[in-house]
């Protein structure tokens, strides 16, 4: 069913809507941007209409949201091992507002924790199914962005989506409670989804990479320009690796935890073997490890690609590395071309 | 999509130490009371609360217990090397893929290993001691740094009586009297069948060159089997880190056919 909600109606909406569940959203947090005088745009608790940014795509991806950064796994105490629990307050429904890169990423989340290997992610999916989605329709894309070309422009599995159009703002709704919401703060209308047609990036994602590529040149140029921060990882709404770690309480060596926190292929250490084994030491391998993955194991793995094309890796990279670039010359190379 | 209430793959079950048997100066075999019962190859999650968690193949099994052969050279290992008879630990498992057991039957089986590679193979060469009708010959070669580095010894003397046994070390000491060099040297001493099943398990350097000999012997690929190490923090395919192009080591491996550990590149 569509709606027409005025802004007031919208916002009169959000603020029923937040009585009931948590609400996550893109948020503007002034003057807290990477360089002097810009704002951090990321995922964070929407209050109201106005929390919520239309204008600009945000830094971070809504993992955090059912993949947090760190975890409590377990507590131990006295020989006791016990499971997190999670707080009232994280059991609770939960809304994700969402463009449709970051929803069709959070499939790819589902594969990993899901479906691969041989049980669920419980730690994974007790968030996981209390969050629910709404799209948030691009009428046009930001600069970076190659959804198009990863087939990831369209999006399924949201309740509801929305968009700005006009003085009005446009709802499909899908699913309760967005049915009875837009039936009570806006007026029926025929409303049909927008989806981004067109990006002025294009990449072409090869059909297959040879193993032989592994150790072409082109990985060369990485292993001196990327400085292993792991920002591309840590941005991606696609990666899922972290590690688990042991700790003890100071005030209380009886007790600690086992937790864990996000890990990034790019950084040191993330092969580390007792005794001192590791792999992929030079950082041109961590990026063909990286990039092979979101455009090429994983299909073959699950069926689609990793990446979804949010553009996010190369925004945030200090060394302005391009994935983008990096993907399009693979494609030139397995054709037959001398790359870029 | 998601049920309410799934199990928790993460939970570890405490295991009572039975008894610890000094291998090495640094190496222990741990036998700890359990209901796991691992394939040949396949690895458990071991850990102390409060210390961590380590992937550790198994070294041997039977009925209520297993066996792991654990090199005290990190973190965990160190804690677990403190420990005593009677304590605790906390195992889940077992992870990943073992030896396919119905490849082997009716035919030759060499069995190659170094140093604490050995571990992962132990249960599989007491198991053919016992049902030597199960092959057409078992081979040994087993390689170790020094003679101080030499694990197994009581069941490696009693393979030597039961099976052609190549034990050598890559570098003698005074009042070692058996053979000094590198596994990859005695390869071509193997008298090879043609339909040879092969395992080489071992440091990554130690397994590329071995298997490179056996290949020369004319065996081919798909005759040959390897056991890879990653550290795995979940065992599950999730965490990402024993990741190897879309390969998972902890779920599709350790153990690989080399037929496909070759199209591996980390």
């Amino acid at each position: 069913m569509g709606y027409k909600l005025t802004p007031a109606g919208l916002a009169a909406l959000l603020d029923e809507l937040v009585t009931s569940r948590r609400v996550f959203g893109p948020v503007r947090y002034a003057g807290k941007g990477r360089l002097a005088g810009t704002d951090l745009i990321t995922y964070g608790p929407v209050k109201g209409l106005a929390d919520v940014v239309w204008d600009a795509r945000t830094t971070f991806s809504p993992k955090e949201v059912f993949f947090p950064v760190k975890e409590s796994l377990f507590y131990f105490s006295h020989g006791e091992i016990t499971e997190s629990a999670l707080k009232a307050s994280e059991i609770l429904e939960t809304v994700v507002f969402l463009r449709a890169c970051d929803l069709n990423a959070v499939t790819r989340l589902d594969k990993i924790f899901l479906e691969n290997g041989p049980a669920a992610d419980n730690y994974y999916a007790r968030r996981r199914q209390h969050t629910h989605f709404v799209l948030m329709e691009c009428q046009e894309s930001f600069p970076g962005c190659f959804c198009v070309s990863m087939g990831t422009n369209r999006a399924t599995g949201h309740q509801a989506a929305l968009r700005p159009e006009g003085d009005y703002y446009l709802l499909q709704a899908l699913a309760e409670p967005w049915l009875s919401l837009g039936e009570r703060y806006g007026q029926p209308a025929d409303v049909e989804p927008v989806w981004v047609q067109k990006n002025s990036l294009t990449v072409k994602v090869p059909d297959r990479v040879d193993t032989s590529l592994f150790q072409h040149e082109l990985w060369r140029e990485y292993s001196s320009r990327c400085i292993a921060c792991g920002r591309c990882t840590l941005s991606c709404p696609t990666c899922s690796c972290f590690s688990v770690q042991d700790i003890f309480y100071r005030d209380n060596p009886e007790r600690g935890e086992r937790r864990r926190v996000w890990a990034s292929c790019q950084i040191d250490g993330f092969t580390d073997m007792a005794g001192g084994h590791k792999v992929r030491e030079d950082r041109g391998e961590r990026m063909r490890f990286k990039v092979l993955h979101k455009i090429d194991d994983f299909r073959r793995r699950f069926g689609i690609n990793m990446c979804v094309g949010c553009g996010r890796c190369e925004e945030v990279c200090p060394e302005y590395i391009s994935f983008a670039r990096c993907v399009n010359t693979l494609s030139q190379l397995m054709n037959g071309g001398a790359g870029a | 999509m998601i049920a309410n209430q799934i199990a928790n793959p993460y939970l570890p079950a405490p295991a009572q130490v039975l008894a610890i048997q000094p291998q090495t100066g640094v190496d222990y075999t741990f036998r700890l009371a359990t209901d796991i019962e691992p394939a040949w190859g396949q690895f458990v999650e071991i850990s102390l609360p409060g210390v961590g968690e380590a992937p550790i193949s198994v070294s041997d099994a039977g009925p209520g217990y297993i066996e792991l052969t654990i090199r005290r050279v990190g973190k965990v290992t160190t804690a677990l090397h403190q420990l005593k008879p009677g304590d605790t630990v906390y195992l889940r498992g077992p992870y990943g893929s073992g030896f396919p057991r119905d490849e082997f039957a009716g035919h030759q089986l060499v069995v190659a290993a170094g140093g604490t590679g050995v571990a992962p193979v132990k249960g599989l060469i007491n198991y053919y001691a016992g049902h030597p009708g199960e092959l057409a010959g078992l081979n040994l070669l087993l390689g170790f740094k020094t003679p101080a580095d030499i694990l197994f010894r009581t069941d490696i003397e009693r393979w030597q009586g039961l099976f052609p046994t190549i034990l050598t070390v890559d570098q003698g000491q005074a009042g070692w009297s058996g053979k000094v060099g590198l596994v990859t040297e005695f390869v071509k001493e193997i008298p090879l069948k043609n339909d040879a099943r092969i395992i080489v398990v071992g440091p990554p350097l130690m397994i590329k060159f071995t298997v490179a000999e056996f290949i020369k012997c004319q065996i081919k690929p798909e005759q040959i089997w390897v056991s890879l190490e990653r550290r795995m923090h979940c065992g599950l395919g999730k965490c990402g880190h024993c990741k190897i192009n879309d390969v998972y080591v902890c779920l599709e491996g350790p153990v690989f056919n080399y037929s496909r550990a070759r199209d591996l590149v980390d």
